[in-house]
């Protein structure tokens, strides 16, 4: 049996900085799609037209609110290390955890609108 | 008597772990078992301790996954169903068994400028520090630190970057910035802020989560990045 080689994780903090790193992983990776998307705009209407109504599909619906509450994911998490780490602490073991908390509510909140004007 | 189970890691970073078994008994920490274990079971165990009171931070193991010190650890607070597994703190080489050769984590004290270096000598009056002034305050709130590289051990960033200072050298240097008799203020400043230094902080206060103490190396290390953000627009820090 190999020596365990991991962190003290489990606590509020770092799950939040796996949520905004795998929030922000997620986002990087649909931005080439966004580009060609919009190439398509500026280059070719019929492929666009062709992507659109692709894109009224419920499978798309559901890409589209998982984009959503990625997004509202990654912005507050990041809001949250920017308050951490340029705003004075209230006591030591402030992690502003309850930031974690608004923001994943945040994107609760955020996501049940999109999901209730989507249908 | 029932029995504790006790893996223990045998060898150099190359080992295994070997079991043993000790009495459970109703007042124990893991120092007291590690050393059962040595007079009792394995003399050639090597483990290091001096105080046994969570003063010198000689003791801190890997304690069931988990960096602590292990003198004021008790059993029962980390025991799983009677099981305990014990290994050598991670992030810096094993020298045999649970016992870590600490050279670089001291060296990274010094490379953050952590000597103090004054601004008077013996034959000078005492210099009279308000405990109320909010520089002392800061100062005070990292003071205590007992060097056991419990944070050290916690910390992500070192495991992946061999060269980061790392939470404590760095929660040292926050103590000095903020302390009215250091001579060498920017000095100190510019070690902690420079490579490898606060900025390779990923803020997820793994140390601050673990150091047995109850320090926050987390909120010293953000305390270093916004003066070096003010120095860097020209503040006066
Ligand atoms: S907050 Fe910074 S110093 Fe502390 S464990 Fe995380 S990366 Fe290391
Ligand atoms: S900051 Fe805490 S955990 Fe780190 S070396 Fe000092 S006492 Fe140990
Ligand atoms: S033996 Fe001194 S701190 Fe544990």
């Amino acid at each position: 049996m190999a020596r365990s080689n991991k962190a003290a994780r489990n606590h509020t903090s770092y799950w939040a900085s796996i949520g905004h790193r795998l929030s922000g992983l997620a986002l990087a990776a649909f931005i080439p799609v966004h580009f060609y998307v919009l190439s398509l705009a500026a280059n070719d209407t019929g492929a666009l037209d062709g992507f659109l109504a692709l894109a009224d599909q419920p499978l798309f619906k559901i890409g589209e609110w998982g984009l959503v509450v990625l997004l509202v994911i990654h912005m507050s998490f990041g809001i949250r290390v920017l308050i951490l780490e340029f705003l004075p602490w209230r006591h030591g073991k402030d992690g502003r955890t309850n930031l974690v908390w608004v923001g994943c509510i945040a994107a609760l909140i955020i996501g049940v609108y999109f999901l209730v004007r989507a249908v | 008597m029932s029995t504790l189970k006790v893996k223990i890691w045998r060898g150099e970073e190359d080992g295994e772990f070997q079991s043993f078994e000790v009495p459970a008994r109703e007042n124990q920490t893991i120092l007291d078992v590690v050393t059962e274990v040595q007079r009792q079971q394995e003399p050639g165990l090597s483990y290091r301790f001096a105080c046994r009171v969570g003063v010198c931070g000689s003791c801190a193991m890997t304690v069931n996954g988990k960096p602590r010190w292990t003198c004021r650890t008790h059993i029962n607070a980390v025991a799983k169903d009677g099981e305990i597994t014990i290994e050598p703190l991670r992030n810096m080489p094993v020298i045999k068994d649970l016992t870590c050769d600490m050279t670089d984590f001291f060296q990274k004290w010094q490379k953050a400028g952590g000597t103090f270096k004054g601004t008077v000598t013996r034959k000078d009056k005492v210099v009279t520090i308000p405990p109320s002034s909010p520089k002392r305050q800061k100062a005070d709130a990292g003071i205590e630190c007992i060097n056991c590289a419990v944070c050290y051990a916690a910390c992500d960033t070192v495991n992946w970057d061999s060269e980061y200072l790392g939470p404590a050298a760095l929660n040292r240097a926050w103590t000095l910035v903020n302390d009215e008799r250091v001579g060498n203020q920017k000095e100190v400043l510019d070690k902690a802020i420079g490579d490898n230094g606060c900025s390779s902080c990923h803020s997820q206060g793994n140390c601050t989560a673990s150091c047995p103490v109850g320090l926050s190396p987390s909120q010293s290390i953000h305390g270093l990045k916004r003066m070096s953000l003010l120095s860097f627009l020209g503040t006066e820090v």
